[in-house]
C-alpha cells in the first residue's frame, strides 16, 4: 500500500477513535492479550496517534513472559546431567531462570541450538542418534499444533531420541480469568491464535461477561480499525465480538490444527508466571506420543526458584499496572540484565516500554 | 608448522613487496604529519556467507573505521589465529578474500602474525586487522560540531549484512537473493569530503546495525535526532527476511555503508556528490539533528506516528512471537 | 505468540509440504494443517508451518476499506 495512503488511512481512523473517546465519560481500558499487539503496537508508534483516555494493558499473552524460572532451570538442568542438546525458540535465550538463562548456559559451553522452526528439532535429533535432543515447547494456539506436527512426524519417521519439554498455555482459561475484572472494558484478540482457535469460541465474552471483544490483525491498520470498533462499540454500550481479520480468521478456526493439537496432547493445569496455577490451561503427552516427554525421561531436581518479590511482573502481566510504576524498571532491571521475563522478553510489556519509551 | 603456513600459503596470497621478507616491524613512511589508526577483531559465523566471508570483511570493516576519519586507508596489518583442523582450502579462499579486497581497497598488508590455538579455542577462524590511513584534508570537526538542522543521510538500503549473514546460519534452510554488502566506503568518502565544513560526521553502522550508530550520533552531539521511517531505504528481501524472522532491519549490521551528517544546506548537494557511484545506490536524506536536548533517537513511522528507537542491546535473535 | 508472514505457496513437494516464496525469500513449509492448500494461495506461515490460507476476497474488503478511509482523509486535506 502506498505511504500516503497508509498515512491517511491511519489519519482517519485515529479521527474516529478520537471522536468515539470523546463521547466517553472517563477512561476507556482495553487489554492486548497477545504480546505480539504489544509490540506491533509500540513499533508502529500508535500510541502517538490515540487519545489520552483511551488506555492499553497488555495482558498474559506473551508465552514468554509467563513460562516460570523453573523451566528454565528444568531445561539447563537436562543439558548439564543428562547431556541433552537443546533446541529452542530465540525468543527463550534471554529469559532469567535461577541458575541464569539459556545464553548464560550457552555461554558456559553448553549446547543449545536456536531454530526458526520445530521441525529443525527432528534434524538436530537426526544429527547424533545417540545423544538425547530436547525441544523447549513454549507457545499459545498458534505454535502449539506446529510442535504436536513435529512430534507426530517424528513418530512417523522413528525417530527415538527427540523430546519436549511443554509449557504450552491455551488463550481462554486465562482469558476467562481476565474477563472478570472490572476495570477492563474490551479485549483485542490475537490474530493469528484466532487463526486456530477460530473468531465464534470468544461468544462468551460478551454474552457472559458484557465485554467488548474484536480480533485484530498486526499491522498497524489493522489495529487501529479494531481500536476504532471496540471504542465505538464500548461508548454505545453495546458490547459484541467483531471479527477484523476476516483475511485470516475463520469463524471456525483451523479444525485440521486442532486435531493434531488434540491427538498428541490432552488439557492439563499449567502454571502461569505472575498468575500462579490456572486448571486447564496447558497440555501433557498422550498415549502415543508420552515417548516424547522431556519430564517422564529426564528426572531432574528443579530448584525451589522464588521471582524476585520487587518484581511487578505479575500486576503487569494482568494489566494491574504499568512497567514505569515498578521500582527496578530502568533501574536493576533492563533489557541487558533483566530482572522478569516482561522485560527480556521481544514482546514482553516493560521490554517494550523501555524500549520505545514514552515519546 | 605455523612457519611452513605463513612461508607457503600466507605470504604468497598477501605479499605485495614488504611481507616477503618477514621483518620483525615494517617501517613506513609519507604518511604526514597525523595518521588515522584503528584496529578490529573479526568473529563471525559462519565464516562464508553470500557476499564475503570472514576475510573481505575483515580488510572492509577496518578500512571503513579508518574511512569515517576522513582518511584513505593504506596499510593493514593482518592477525591471524587458526583453530586447529581448519580445513585448508577454507584458509586458501579466506587469504584470497584478504587479498582481493585488499587489492580492490588499495591498501597493503605490511605486517601479521598467525597463532593456531587447539580445538575449541576459535570458531574456525579470529581475524585481527589494525589499519594506518592518511589523512588528505583537515580531517572531520570534533562532534560538538553537530548542530539542529543537519541532515542526516544513510548511504544505502540498511540491514543487508546481518541479514544475509543471520538467513546463511546452518540452523535456518531458506533460499534468498541477500547478500552482504561488505566493501570498503573510501570512494564514497572522498567524495563527501568535497563538502569541507559542511561534513560533520560520518559512521558506519555495523553491529547493532543503523539503530545504534543513530543512537551514537544523537548521544555525542547531545541533541536530539528524528528520522523518517519512510525514508530509511531498505531492499524488499531485507523487509521480508525480517518480518519472518522477526528481527528488526534497523538493527542488522551493514559493512559497505555510512551513515552521514552534513550541514542542512548541503544535503542535496551529498546526494548529487554520491550519485554516480554504484555502491552509494539508493542514498538517501533520512532525518535530521533536531533542536531538542538530549540523546533519543525518535523516529517517525509510516503511519504517522512516533516511537523511540533504542539502543540495542544483545545478540539479533529470530522469534515466533 | 504470533508472528506469522503472508508467502505464497508456489509449489507442493509432497505430501504435506511445499515451498512458498514472499519478495526474494524462499522456503519449504509445511502444509500439515493445510489440506486444502493449492499452488498460488497464499499462506500464513509461522514457524515453517501453514497455520491459514489467506482469503483473497476478504484482504481485498480490507484493503478497499483502507484506501477509502485515505481517500476521505486526502479529500478532507484539500483547500
Amino acid at each position: 500500500m502506498k505511504t500516503s495512503n497508509e498515512k491517511g488511512a491511519a489519519q482517519a481512523l485515529a479521527g474516529q477513535i478520537h471522536s468515539a473517546c470523546a463521547e466517553a465519560s472517563g477512561e476507556l481500558r482495553f487489554m492486548e492479550v497477545c504480546g505480539t499487539h504489544t509490540m506491533a503496537i509500540h513499533q508502529t508508534g500508535l500510541k502517538t496517534l490515540l487519545p489520552e483516555n483511551l488506555r492499553l494493558v497488555s495482558g498474559p499473552g506473551c508465552p514468554v513472559c509467563v513460562t516460570e524460572m523453573g523451566f528454565i532451570d528444568h531445561s539447563i538442568l537436562m543439558g548439564k546431567e543428562h547431556g541433552a542438546c537443546l533446541v529452542t525458540f530465540g525468543d527463550l535465550i534471554r529469559v532469567p531462570g535461577s541458575l541464569g538463562s539459556l545464553a548464560g548456559y550457552r555461554a558456559e559451553g553448553g549446547d543449545i541450538r536456536v531454530i526458526y522452526s520445530p521441525m529443525d528439532a527432528i534434524d538436530i535429533a537426526l544429527e547424533r542418534p545417540d545423544r538425547p535432543t530436547v525441544f523447549l515447547g513454549v507457545g499459545f494456539e498458534t505454535t502449539i499444533p506446529t510442535v504436536a506436527a513435529t512430534v507426530k512426524t517424528a513418530l512417523a519417521r522413528g525417530v527415538k531420541n527427540l523430546y519436549v519439554l511443554p509449557a504450552f498455555k491455551t488463550i481462554h482459561p486465562p482469558l476467562k480469568i481476565l474477563a472478570e475484572k472490572e476495570d477492563l472494558h474490551g479485549f483485542l484478540l490475537p490474530g493469528h491464535v484466532s487463526a486456530i482457535v477460530g473468531a465464534a469460541c470468544y461468544e462468551y465474552l460478551c454474552r457472559d461477561f458484557r465485554k467488548s471483544a474484536v480480533v485484530a490483525g498486526f499491522g498497524a491498520l489493522d489495529i487501529l480499525l479494531a481500536l476504532r470498533d471496540l471504542v465505538s462499540m464500548t461508548v454505545a454500550g453495546e458490547p459484541e465480538l467483531i471479527n477484523d481479520y476476516k483475511q485470516v480468521v475463520r469463524s471456525e478456526g483451523n479444525p485440521t490444527a486442532r486435531s493434531i493439537i488434540y491427538e498428541v496432547f490432552d488439557p492439563a493445569d499449567a502454571v502461569w508466571r505472575g498468575l500462579g496455577t490456572i486448571p486447564g490451561s496447558g497440555l501433557a503427552f498422550k498415549e502415543p506420543y508420552t515417548q516424547f516427554d522431556a519430564v517422564a525421561h529426564f528426572p531432574v531436581e528443579v530448584p525451589e526458584a522464588e521471582d524476585d518479590p520487587r518484581c511487578q511482573c505479575a500486576s503487569i502481566l494482568t494489566g494491574a499496572r504499568t512497567p514505569d510504576k515498578c521500582g527496578l524498571f530502568g533501574k536493576e532491571c533492563t533489557p541487558d540484565e533483566p530482572v522478569g521475563p516482561c522485560m527480556v522478553s521481544s514482546e514482553g510489556t516493560c521490554a517494550a516500554y523501555y524500549k520505545y519509551g514514552k515519546v | 608448522m605455523t612457519g611452513k603456513l605463513i612461508r607457503d600459503l600466507i605470504v604468497p596470497q598477501l605479499d605485495r613487496g614488504r611481507l616477503g621478507p618477514l621483518p620483525d616491524s615494517v617501517v613506513l613512511s609519507g604518511l604526514g604529519e597525523s595518521i588515522a589508526y584503528t584496529t578490529d577483531s573479526f568473529t563471525v559465523s559462519p565464516l562464508f556467507f553470500p557476499g564475503g566471508d570472514i576475510g573481505s570483511l575483515a580488510v572492509h570493516g577496518t578500512c571503513n573505521d579508518i574511512a569515517c576519519s576522513g582518511a584513505r586507508p593504506v596499510y593493514l596489518s593482518l592477525g591471524l589465529i587458526l583453530e586447529e583442523g581448519l580445513p585448508m582450502d577454507q584458509l586458501q579462499t579466506i587469504l584470497e578474500s584478504v587479498a582481493g579486497a585488499a587489492d580492490e581497497a588499495g591498501v597493503e598488508i605490511v605486517t601479521g602474525d598467525t597463532k593456531v590455538v587447539p580445538k575449541g579455542g576459535a570458531d574456525g577462524v579470529f581475524i585481527n586487522t589494525s589499519g594506518i590511513g592518511r589523512l588528505e584534508g583537515p580531517g572531520l570537526p570534533p562532534p560538538e560540531s553537530m548542530n539542529a538542522g543537519d541532515a542526516i543521510l544513510v548511504s544505502g538500503p540498511v540491514g543487508n549484512h546481518g541479514m544475509a549473514v543471520m538467513l546463511s546460519r546452518a540452523e535456518f534452510s531458506f533460499d534468498f537473493d541477500l547478500v552482504s554488502d561488505s566493501a570498503s566506503v573510501w570512494p564514497l568518502v572522498e567524495r563527501l569530503l568535497e563538502l569541507g565544513p559542511g561534513l560533520k560526521f560520518l559512521r558506519d553502522p555495523t553491529r547493532g546495525g543503523l539503530a545504534a550508530t543513530l543512537n551514537e550520533i544523537a548521544s555525542m552531539g547531545g541533541k536530539e535526532i528524528a528520522v523518517e521511517e519512510t525514508a530509511i531505504p531498505l531492499d524488499s528481501a531485507v523487509e521480508t527476511a525480517a518480518e519472518i524472522l522477526g528481527i528488526d532491519p534497523l538493527l542488522a549490521a551493514n559493512e559497505g555503508k555510512i551513515v552521514v551528517v552534513v550541514e542542512k544546506g548541503v544535503a542535496h548537494k551529498a546526494l548529487e556528490l554520491l550519485k554516480d557511484i554504484p555502491l552509494a545506490k539508493g542514498a538517501a536524506i533520512i532525518g535530521e539533528v533536531t533542536a531538542r536536548d538530549g540523546d533519543r533517537v525518535i523516529l517517525n513511522t509510516r503511519v504517522g506516528g512516533a516511537r523511540v528507537m533504542a539502543e540495542p542491546s544483545g545478540e539479533l535473535l529470530p522469534r515466533i512471537c | 505468540m504470533c508472528l506469522a508472514v503472508p508467502m505464497k505457496l508456489v509449489v507442493i513437494t509432497g505430501e504435506g509440504t511445499g515451498k512458498v516464496d514472499s519478495g526474494g525469500v524462499g522456503t519449504d513449509v509445511s502444509l500439515m494443517m493445510l489440506p486444502q492448500a493449492a499452488v498460488g494461495d497464499y499462506i500464513i506461515v509461522h514457524a515453517g508451518f501453514g497455520i491459514e490460507v489467506l482469503d483473497p476476497e476478504e484482504a481485498r474488503i480490507r484493503l478497499d476499506l483502507f484506501h477509502e478511509l485515505a481517500a476521505a482523509t486526502a479529500g478532507l486535506e484539500e483547500p
